[in-house]
């Protein structure tokens, strides 16, 4: 708003006075000008003082730069013994002065000089008028910042000066700058229709920012309604249907808005006409015990208006028919229908190209979030996917290896060391409490999964609790190191943080180690005989109860991992398994149990699905579990042995 | 098969008479209608624990006789809570609207006294008007009609679509967990049309009874919900008795071979889902009444979790095992949580029960499922010198299984 405003005034201002001055008379010098708006200066505003900073700025006397930056700076001042303007350095103990020509004016001291102090929005006034003067300064820098100030506050009156400027641009890469602002200010504000089409196609297919918010105020429009019949002048975007494009009541307010139509009476308008118009416990004749519906009010209402003393007002029957009496239509502010048609199609193209890289954007989140669920899930892969154990403690084990994240944090402060410390350390904890649980309840419980389901869903809830009481409830934090912040950018709009990618990373390791381990070990062998039949690989040398053991440590070791990179994005608290458990076992039993392949698909759908879902309504990511959760539900019924199937021998039952 | 449904179960009528005997105590006892010796809060407390029980009751029909772990009957039991609360609410709301409306100079029209419920109600969400699942709020019997109907056809859909796709064992638990949270979280929408994360409160106030004290509408809610538990259990104990009892029984013991057989297992299984679900959803609607607010925390996965968990520890397979165990488990963790238990001082380190209790709780849960099988009921079999036959672990053959379950009873 401020900027427009600033950019309308100098529009105004800067061309009407200056061709004045320069008509009417030889180009005063910058000291004159200054002298002659004496009181303007003294105490200026940003409304008035636009037509002395464009004389300034338009004197060609170099010595008005100088005046002009001094004043911005706080380095202009009044001498209080003969009311002269000079220009001031402050020292330790007053000013060095120098008159506004530029020779040498002695020095004062504090209390005989009023400086002057220009509010923020003359500053900006100057500094819009500066900017000219610095598109050809020597120094790049202030070219850059000159730059900057015009994308930031472009206005008609700066394209002048930066068209002059680019010939004599030294540096490419201000240059190629200067070019392109050009062309962003020539599309908006060059009088020649031609021009700024060509302008503006010379910008197809270009995804930047600056050229969106440079195309949004040419294509910007305004509702308007005219009676049917008579013409509408301005450059009409479309029609606007009532009831489709935009309701009755809409379109009705419109028409009041703009004269065309009486208001239209509320309830609450109507309601408080006739309470004021009550008479012997009636109003009009109508008693008021009848005028709970709303038919008997609008009766009495208009009884009213026959009689005279309420103003006529519409009635919904009116309003119907006031509306279809009138065409709506949609026009842009910019008057140039040639180049509305041609920003609309670069607008258009634009905004293909922005679709489909917010489609790659929201592939890496679905990606990154599939990693997250597989990284989740493969612990549960082993322990329930191989071994047909349902442990809901799976979730604690994460939370215990975000956890012992956090407790080496405490002992070791530098964060790239400890993670290293921390990792193969929260494989070791989890991998213990797996071992100790599958000893002292699970290989007790092989026989009955439903009970094993209940007794480690009493593990967990007394984990949970145990977490609780050592740590509180209130959230720790599980820092990444400093190579891992920022984000892996690949233009505006697609990027993907690194600690999301460091987990892609990882989940993609453990996709190998698992492979590795299932199918190139002795230990992987043995748990796919010891799954496939206890008691024949049990014949064959193989101790079930050993490997049944590891594997189920294994699990939960690869849980307690998977815990570390989970608490590296998300808040470490005693309820960070529980969010994870659900959808951990969607992960498995989606993809197919006993197959790893599965759970990777699986990971992969409920990501995709959950990120799809979340971009038809990015304000409610509930919604989007919601619907995931239910989407699973119904995908079970097609294929109830999951994404990847185990068929024969190996699907066991 | 010619004896009465009484001598077959021997347990109907030791439950009713303690049932009622318990009933007339609280009310002898209460501040209502005796000597005032137990508080308004705790007889709200004892009637809550009895709709417990009722919905561990439906627990047992559906895991303890059918086989079939549910981890989802606690969302039925609160979707149940949420039908009759939107009632108490509306109905509630509308007396303070039309008070308010009447001091104004004109009556009020219809649209004016549904705008005004509409604001009061969904203010807090900032929506102002009636969502349509609100449409049979103003009327009770149907919002009764729909305590039934709405947990009843959405276990009838999801059953039907998890049985007839023959999801079974810990796949069903998962998926029933699954439909759980989805609902949960569905509710914590604001614009699902429940008032979201903020639920349905104020539910103790009984439209038409704010002349009636807390401490005599407590009374009487026990009443309701000890009739409704003693009415649930002689249902539930007819259903398992009879032919059809054997049939789900059966289902459990080995799914396969009844299908064979030629019954249609589906069918059964869905009934049974049902059923138990409405029964849920009825224990529900009395529930929250008591309780006087409902939100969706209610219906998280944990608490469908530790219903199986009373279920569980009190003896499955029994019905009065799962009121035991649902009133066991229920009022020691509100002595525990409530701060009333004594802590135990170690001398280096004080044990405060509420922060203890759950994992109390958890131990004893794994001990139960270790050890007692049978939960508290087995206590029974040992006063009735009882013993399941010990057969080393070997499988129990197909008839040898029905006439253990029936030994087992006796």
């Amino acid at each position: 708003m401020r900027a427009a405003l600033a950019a309308i005034v100098l529009a105004l201002l800067s061309l009407m006075p200056l061709a004045a001055l320069a008509q009417t008379s030889p180009p005063l010098s910058a000291v004159q000008i200054v002298e002659d708006n004496r009181a303007q200066i003294e105490k200026p505003s940003r409304q008035t003082i636009g037509p002395v900073i464009a004389g300034l700025a338009g004197s060609g006397d170099p010595q008005a730069l100088v005046i002009l930056s001094a004043w911005a700076n706080r380095g202009l001042g009044v001498r209080k013994s003969d009311g002269a303007f000079v220009l001031i350095s402050e020292t330790a103990d007053g000013y060095v002065l120098r008159a506004l020509d530029g020779s040498d004016a002695g020095t004062a001291a504090r209390a005989d000089i009023t400086e002057l102090r220009p509010n923020a929005g003359v500053r900006g006034v100057i500094a819009t008028a500066l900017v000219q003067f610095n598109l050809s300064d020597p120094d790049p820098a202030r070219r850059a910042d000159a730059l900057t100030t015009i994308a930031r506050d472009p206005a008609p009156e700066l394209l002048d000066p930066l068209r002059a400027s680019i010939d004599a641009e030294t540096d490419p890469v201000l240059r190629a700058r200067k070019d392109r602002l050009n062309r962003l200010l020539t599309l908006r504000f060059d009088p020649d229709s031609a021009t700024r089409i060509a302008a503006v196609e010379s910008f197809s297919g270009d995804l930047g920012l600056d050229l969106r918010g440079a195309l949004n105020p040419l294509l910007a429009t305004t509702r308007r309604a005219a009676p049917l019949g008579t013409a509408i002048d301005g450059n009409i975007a479309r029609d606007l249907k009532p009831g489709s494009d935009l309701t009755e009541v809409e379109a009705y307010d419109l028409l009041v808005a703009a004269n065309l139509a009486p208001a239209r009476l509320t309830p609450a308008e109507l309601k408080s006409a006739l309470a004021a118009n009550i008479t012997d416990g009636a109003v009009a004749g109508i008693p008021l015990a009848d005028l709970n519906t709303q038919a008997a009010r609008n009766r009495a209402y208009t009884a009213l208006e026959v009689a005279g003393t309420v103003p006529v007002a519409a009635t919904d029957e009116e309003v119907t028919q006031i509306v279809a009496g009138h065409r709506f239509v949609l026009t842009y502010s910019e008057p140039d229908t040639a180049v509305t048609t041609a920003a609309q199609a670069v607008l258009t193209g634009i905004e293909v190209k922005l679709g489909a890289m917010q489609m790659a954007d929201l592939a890496l989140d679905a990606l990154s979030l599939a990693s997250i669920y597989f990284l989740a899930a493969i612990g549960l892969a082993i322990t329930f996917g191989v071994m047909r154990v349902i442990n809901m403690a799976h979730g604690e084990f994460i939370m215990m290896g975000a956890y012992t994240g956090y407790v080496v944090q405490l002992f070791i402060p530098n964060y790239t060391l400890s993670l290293i410390v921390a990792l193969p350390l929260a494989f070791l904890v989890t991998f213990a409490a797996g071992v100790a649980m599958e000893r002292l309840v699970i290989r007790h419980l092989y026989k009955r999964p439903l009970e094993t389901l209940l007794a480690t869903f009493g593990i967990s809830i007394a984990l949970q609790q145990l977490a609780k009481n050592i740590f509180g409830t209130q959230a720790r934090p599980l820092t990444s190191p400093a190579w891992l912040d920022g984000a892996l950018t690949f233009n505006d709009i697609v990027s993907i943080s690194y600690i999301r990618v460091a987990i892609f990373v990882l989940a993609l390791v453990f996709l190998m180690f698992f492979l590795w381990l299932m199918k190139r070990t002795r230990l992987g062998l043995e748990v796919r005989a010891v799954t496939q039949n206890p008691s024949m690989a049990a014949s064959m040398g193989i101790n079930p109860d050993r490997i049944n053991m590891l594997t189920f440590g294994l699990g939960s070791g690869i849980a307690g991992i998977a815990g570390i990179a989970i608490g590296l994005f998300a808040k470490v608290t005693s309820e960070l398994g529980n969010d994870y458990i659900v959808q951990s076992f969607m992960t498995v039993v989606v993809g197919g149990v006993g197959n790893i392949w599965g759970t990777l698909a699986g990971a992969l759908m409920i990501g995709t699905l959950q990120k799809g879902i979340e971009w038809f309504n990015p304000s409610n990511t509930l919604a989007a579990q919601t619907y995931m959760i239910l989407f699973i539900i119904l995908f079970i019924q097609f294929r109830p042995r999951g994404i990847i199937a185990l068929k024969g021998r190996a699907a066991g039952d | 098969m010619t004896r009465t449904y009484l001598a077959r179960n021997p347990s109907v009528l030791w439950f009713l008479l303690i049932l009622s005997l318990f009933t007339l105590g609280v009310t002898v006892l209460s501040e209502a209608y005796g000597v005032a010796f137990l508080s308004t809060s705790f007889i709200k407390t004892l009637g809550k624990t009895l709709c417990l029980c009722l919905a561990a009751l439906a627990m047992d029909l559906i895991w303890g006789y059918a086989g079939i772990l549910s981890l989802g009957h606690m969302a039925f039991f609160a979707l149940g809570g949420y039908m009759i609360g939107m009632w108490l609410m509306y109905a509630r709301t509308e007396g303070i609207v039309i008070t308010a409306l009447s001091n104004e100079a004109l009556p009020a029209t219809a649209q004016e006294i549904q705008n005004g419920i509409a604001g009061q109600i969904f203010g807090v969400v900032g929506a102002s008007e009636l969502p349509s699942v609100w449409l049979f709020a103003h009327s009770l019997p149907l919002q009764l009609m729909l305590v039934v109907l709405v947990p009843g056809i959405l276990a009838l859909i999801f059953g039907w679509l998890a049985f007839r796709s023959r999801v079974t064992g810990v796949y069903l638990s998962i998926l029933t967990q699954a439909m759980t949270l989805a609902l949960a979280l569905y509710l914590f929408q604001n614009d699902s049309g429940l008032r979201g994360n903020n639920g349905l409160s104020g539910l103790q106030n009984i439209p038409g009874l704010a002349d009636v004290s807390q401490d005599r509408i407590s009374v009487w809610f026990l009443w309701a919900s000890a009739f409704a538990l003693g009415l649930g259990y002689l249902l539930v104990a007819w259903v398992v008795s009879g032919k059809f009892g054997s049939v789900i029984r059966a289902i459990r013991d080995d799914e396969a071979r009844v299908r064979f057989l030629g019954y249609s297992v589906e069918g059964y299984k869905l009934f049974v889902f049902t059923l138990t679900a409405i029964i849920a959803a009825i224990a529900g609607a009395l529930y929250y009444p008591q309780a006087g607010i409902i939100n969706p925390a209610e219906l998280a996965p944990i608490a469908s979790i530790y219903l199986a968990v009373w279920v569980a520890i009190g003896g499955r397979g029994r019905l009065y095992g799962a009121v035991i165990g649902a009133a066991a488990v229920s009022l020691l963790s509100s002595w525990f949580t409530g701060g009333r238990a004594p802590s135990i001082n170690l001398g280096f380190y004080t044990i405060n029960w509420v922060d203890w209790w759950l994992i109390l709780l958890g131990l004893s849960f794994v001990g139960v499922t270790l050890f007692a099988p049978k939960g508290i009921g087995g206590l029974f079999d040992l006063l009735q010198g009882l013993r399941s036959p010990d057969r080393k672990g070997a499988a129990l053959g197909p008839d040898d299984g029905s006439l253990m379950e029936k030994e087992a009873k006796e």
